[in-house]
């Protein structure tokens, strides 16, 4: 029988009782004594150059304590970017200097200019206004397209062009994929973009900057998804201090869904100024300098094609890209709309041939970076909206064209031609599921019924695949990655017997205080409640790569494992010294350890009162305690996989579409915690669907940002969203990591829009609407009703 | 400045203010309640919402000033006196109806407001009630059931699950 | 923001002097002043809050009208005002969200007269009377484009007088990011005729719908506006919208008021 608080139990989450009483403690709940506060003056203007900056107005202001500029900052390095990728011609991308404080020239509207440090937020603000600057405004470039002619006006002056790089996938291929189409019995091709859109997790960016003179040490308190990817990036790169005098603190995180991954120039900031006025240096967002300033998600536009032959199986698919990179390359930025993007290409799908080309460009908008799902969701978004387009265009059954080119259960480990080998899956029968918890086979019923009601009612269908599990260091170095992907854990069990156990992983909403502690129960055999999960703070938790890419459990979880089963592998070793048995004959269950086939046995917290009481020990082979820290470095990415139906009805009247119903079937391999893993599907298809229905970041041709606010950036609400049913019983298990688990978080934001929008177009065509093809996301009403009166 | 009074979950509390001093920052930055959350400036998230005389309000688009001698309730008032979690927030818990927790306080608050108004709402009531209270974690889904639950209603029967 | 000096006047008396400087704004629910005020597009040297004076606040009726007073919230009107005036009290609760509703006044919202509030489309549908400290004002004289109307400096609304309608709705087509309107429309008959008013879809802001009232005086049905089209000239155009659609929304949300209103 499952422990009700071991793996696989649904075990209620024990950071609830501190966030639903007030007493979750955020950065900016963190107030130290002698604070003074920052606010950045920012570009107003896409592109220009600075002339001038006079500040000594705004200096003499009450309560000013110093205004940094760029030459504050000579003689730090820049904001240094984690990935390096090469084109399709060998030669490595264009990198920019990102500076913390704009040197020479604005970029995007929200660069900073100057710093102004003063004992109260709106003194500080207040001097801002004081602040002369000479800006003379340059030609902005914001449409990619136009970014690449060969006139346009250059983000980087030093740089050859706006294009970052060329990025072909897999080049050799090329040709033969050109091949393939020549003789294609069908070509079935679709543009389309994927919108940008901003992360807008509920809790702003903050930092607060610390110094201590007489250690000559460092503290930043920040809202990061991994404090030692900050220390490492802005130790090592920005500010040249060793780690050991820079400890990073990232506290209760209210979200990040990946835009709190990146090393920012706030965060450099504070940590520089609070040795430079010897106070700590406190910096908040707010959610308009929030638009302006955190890195922004998606913002690609292509042209995919598909190739089949005459029994419609798939041939070849071939790509055409351009990538937002925004004014300068945020820390990942260059991998997503390659490494992230290029290698799901091929879905569910056994498609033999792939290309994949890929421009990134600058422009003079904010840096644009992962965003929940990163590169995946832009990769199927494409691919199912083509393959549904292609069942239209072939007039065959949709779900029927997916099942004759799925990736078949007894085909796994699959080699697909875009470098990833898929462990495992079963594609038919999350479809399978899916169609059944949707009631498809009765959906006409429901479309005559709407349809007597004046609505049109739609399904749509959506595969995905995702590489999670971030990820294989050897492989990621070979693509450019400059960092390992590793994650680590020590496991300290503590003299009588409770264990607290230290992560390099970051929960931000994820609970990983509760499911850590559901893993180590569940091993050893002990209550949850005796287990502490710490978490975010570089001076107690081993080197850890931090929480994106639905990695906690795979990874994290991963090294978690393998530490305790260090603990246990020593445990056994003093059970047996105790027991006068030899460490092979121990086992342990329930948190008792005995000697096999016999009635003798020691129980837990004996051990581990020994471990640290050694006075009947053998000492002369083992160490007294009871401590292990583990490194996990995964072999492979993990595959979680499923089927997605959304049921719309819209209203011809408006072009409105309201969500019915939406099934999201996944193979997340084993799970933990049923309610976590539920809960995290929920809020990727809310941020899926709001991608596809509501959600739009769209700058004017000079670079203003016109989504800025909450007032115009529309974020899904509680009555734009309904009727979630959630599925998790097809399991195939993960094979390459101890727990058997894939990862779930960001599935939910990569199946559902092209679900969404296959829904919309199912409805118009069983109106008559058969002349749309495609309608650009986000499909708001006015969308969809110029499309149905065009 | 001026010095402000008002009845904190249920003791009298007071800090001098600014004219700009929004009650938002009277709790958090004055008081310390930091249980409100502040995450937005043009009055959208609801994250700030607390119970002025009874009422939800959104603490970052009023003044500390125009507010004085008000009785306000914050999430820090609303567990039991023993101390354990109240009833809409056994809910959330047990629903799993928060994820980061930044929106919670608001949705908590808010809830409170709703079921003072309407002790047994549908479904389609709670969204609509909600819809000043974003949440980027749940997709809603669960903090709709945790104020069912809440309310005594069967939390299990949402529409089309 | 900027600090300013607030004060919190008891009586109309004490508001109207306090506004007498040309650095004092006045300060209703601030549902939309504040936010303004956060982004210092807005920076009053003296801020006089309405919201303790008594006069200024509840609904009654007077025979054939409704009197609400300038300081009463949207949640206030919702309540109170649906015995007698049951349209515009599901307008009162359609605004914004129920925070905002506990905080924003009828009076903020017309003196503010954003081109996509609810409430402009309710008096000038209505044909109300705006009450200030000095005069009466005909709502057809009172709004004078967006954000602009026939207030002067330091003139402030005390009441609004509504006449009651045989029958009226409001009906709102959400933009889903501000929960303004995209376009709503909301239509009133009266003995003399019906009047349509629409927000949300001109640069002009509010306006009447001649061609509508017209139609919908000689046949009070949704049928009878079906073949009206409003043009699209003069149509806000912006990322929720095209002129072209919100012009169409013009003749959807006319419709659906009248069907409302049956």
């Amino acid at each position: 029988m499952p422990k009700d608080d071991g793996i696989g139990a649904s075990t209620k989450r024990r950071e609830d009782l501190r966030f639903l009483t007030g007493n979750g403690k955020y950065t900016d709940d963190i107030n130290l004594r002698g604070q003074s506060y920052v606010h950045f003056l920012r570009s107003d203007v896409a592109h220009g150059r600075i002339n001038g900056i006079d500040t000594a107005a705004a200096a003499a202001m009450p309560g000013v304590l110093k205004i940094f500029t760029a030459a504050d900052f000579a003689s730090a390095g820049g904001i240094p970017c984690g990935w390096q990728v090469t084109d399709r011609f060998g030669k490595p991308m264009q990198e920019p200097k990102h500076p913390i404080l704009a040197d020479g020239k604005v970029r995007h509207v929200g660069d900073p200019i100057a710093a102004v440090v003063a004992e109260t937020y709106e003194q500080a603000r207040d001097a801002a206004e004081a602040i002369d600057l000479d800006i003379e405004e340059l030609e902005p470039v914001i449409d990619m397209k136009a970014a690449l002619a060969p006139d346009a006006p250059k983000v980087h002056d030093d740089l050859t062009s706006n294009l970052c790089y060329d990025w072909g996938f897999v080049e050799e291929n090329r040709e033969a994929v050109n091949a393939a189409f020549d003789s294609a019995a069908h070509v079935v091709s679709l543009e389309l973009t994927n919108n940008r859109l901003v992360a807008n997790p509920m809790e702003p960016r903050v930092a607060v900057g610390d110094y201590d003179p007489w250690g000559d040490s460092h503290t930043l308190y920040t809202t990061s998804q991994n404090p030692h990817v900050i220390r490492l990036l802005m130790g090592a790169f920005v500010l040249n201090i060793p780690e050991h005098k820079l400890r990073v603190v990232a506290p209760d995180v209210g979200g990040g869904f990946g835009s709190k991954i990146y090393h920012y120039a706030e965060e450099a900031f504070c940590t520089y100024a609070a040795k430079v006025l010897k106070r700590p240096v406190k910096w908040t967002s707010s959610r308009s300098e929030a638009f302006i300033s955190d890195a922004h998600g998606r913002d690609h536009k292509t042209t995919i094609e598909l190739a089949l032959d005459a029994d419609h199986n798939f041939l070849a698919i071939r790509t055409d890209t351009y990538a937002n990179m925004g004014a300068y390359l945020s820390t990942f930025a260059p991998s997503i709309p390659t490494w992230l993007h290029g290698t799901l290409m091929a879905g569910n799908y056994k498609t033999p041939l792939i290309y994949v080309n890929v421009k990134a460009v600058f422009t003079n908008t904010v840096p644009v970076d992962a965003y929940r799902g990163a590169g995946r969701p832009e990769a199927t978004f494409q691919l199912e909206r083509l393959v549904d387009k292609a069942a239209r265009e072939l007039g065959v059954d949709p779900v029927e064209l997916r099942r004759k080119n799925f990736i078949k259960p007894d085909q796994f480990p699959y080699q697909t031609p875009v470098a990833v080998v898929y462990d495992t899956g079963n594609y038919d029968a999350t479809l399978d599921k899916m169609l059944e918890l949707a009631d498809y086979a009765n959906f006409d019923a429901r479309v005559a019924e709407s349809k007597a009601r004046g609505k049109l009612r739609g399904f749509g269908i959506a595969h995905y695949i995702e590489a999670c599990g971030i990820a294989p260091s050897n492989l990621v170095g070979q693509l450019g990655a400059r960092a390992g992907l590793y994650e680590s854990a020590s496991v300290r069990v503590n003299a009588t017997g409770s264990i607290s156990v230290y992560t390099g992983s970051h929960s931000h909403g994820q609970g990983h205080e509760t499911t850590f502690a559901q893993v180590v129960a569940d091993m050893i055999g002990v209550d949850a409640s005796s287990i502490e999960i710490h978490h975010g703070d570089t001076s107690n938790t081993p080197m850890g790569m931090g929480t994106y890419g639905s990695r906690s459990l795979a990874v994290g979880g991963s090294a978690i494992v393998k530490a305790t089963n260090k603990i246990i592998d020593k445990a056994k070793k003093i059970a047996a010294h105790l027991l006068e048995a030899a460490p092979e004959d121990i086992e342990l269950k329930d948190g008792k350890f005995s000697v096999a086939g016999t009635d003798k046995s020691v129980d837990w917290t004996g051990v581990t009162l020994a471990a640290y009481v050694p006075h009947n020990y053998p000492l002369e082979d083992l160490e007294p305690g009871l401590e292990e820290t583990a490194f996990y470095d995964p072999s492979n990415f993990t595959y979680p996989s499923g089927a997605y139906g959304c049921e719309i009805e819209l209203d011809p009247e408006t072009g409105k579409i309201d969500i019915l119903r939406f099934i999201a079937a996944d193979d997340f391999g084993n799970i933990v915690n049923p309610m976590i893993v539920e809960g995290q599907v929920h809020g990727g298809l809310a941020q899926g669907i709001g991608q596809a229905l509501l959600e739009s970041c769209v700058y004017d041709d000079q670079g203003q940002l016109l989504s800025g606010s909450f007032m115009d950036y529309a974020m899904p609400r509680a009555d734009d969203v309904r009727g979630f049913t959630v599925d998790h019983s097809c399991i195939t298990p993960c094979t390459h990591n101890p727990l058997g688990v894939k990862g779930c978080g960001e599935a939910g934001a990569i199946g559902s829009p092209p679900a969404v929008v296959n829904a919309a177009i199912d409805a118009l065509h069983r109106a008559g609407h058969s002349h749309i093809t495609h309608i650009d996301m986000p499909l708001t009403p006015s969308r969809v009703w110029a499309a149905m009166n065009r | 400045m001026a010095h402000v009074k008002m009845k904190v979950n249920g003791r009298e509390m007071g800090a001098s203010v600014e004219g700009r001093t929004l009650l938002s920052s009277y709790l958090r930055d004055l008081l310390g309640l930091t249980g409100t959350h502040v995450g937005c400036d043009t009055s959208q998230c609801g994250a700030c919402v607390v119970l002025v005389n009874g009422q939800a309000i959104k603490s970052c688009t009023a003044f500390a000033a125009d507010l004085d001698g008000a009785e306000v309730t914050t999430v820090e008032g609303m567990a039991n006196s023993d101390g354990s979690l109240g009833r809409i927030q056994q809910a959330f818990q047990d629903y799993h109806g928060l994820q980061c927790g930044f929106c919670t306080p608001g949705m908590v608050m808010s809830t409170a407001a709703l079921l003072a108004e309407n002790p047994k709402p549908t479904e389609e009531e709670v969204r609509h009630y909600l819809e000043g209270n974003i949440c980027r974690c749940t997709g809603y889904q669960n903090i709709v059931r945790a104020v069912m639950a809440a309310s005594g209603q069967d939390a299990g029967a949402l529409a089309a699950e | 923001m900027h600090n300013f000096e607030f004060v919190k006047p008891s009586t109309l008396a004490e508001a109207v002097a306090a506004l007498g400087t040309d650095e004092a704004q006045p300060l209703s629910g601030g549902q939309t002043l504040i936010p303004s005020m956060k982004a210092r597009l807005n920076a009053p040297g003296v801020l006089v809050s309405l919201t303790g004076i008594a006069e200024l606040k509840g609904v009654c009726r007077e025979g054939d009208t409704l009197v609400i007073g300038a300081a009463t919230t949207h949640a206030t009107v919702a309540a109170d005002a649906a015995a007698d005036f049951p349209g515009l009290a599901a307008l009162a609760g359609q605004i914004g969200d129920p925070a905002v509703r506990n905080r924003g006044t009828i009076g903020g919202s017309l003196a503010n007269n954003d081109p996509s509030a609810c409430y402009p489309s309710a008096a000038l549908g209505t044909g109300a009377t705006i009450v200030t400290n000095a005069r009466e004002i005909a709502a057809d004289d009172y709004f004078q484009g967006m954000f602009t109307t026939a207030l002067e400096e330091g003139e402030i609304i005390t009441s609004i007088r509504f006449p009651i309608p045989q029958r009226a709705a409001y009906a709102k087509f959400l933009q889903p990011a501000s929960r303004f309107a995209l376009t709503g429309v909301f239509v009133a008959q009266y003995a003399a005729g019906v009047r349509v008013a629409v927000t949300g879809a001109s640069e002009g802001g509010v306006f009447r719908w001649a061609e509508a009232e017209a139609a919908l005086s000689a046949q009070f049905n949704a049928d009878a506006v079906a073949g009206l089209s409003h043009p699209a000239d003069g149509m806000i155009s912006d990322l929720h919208g095209t002129s072209e659609y919100r012009a169409h929304l013009v003749r959807v949300m006319t419709q659906r008021a009248v069907r409302a209103a049956q």
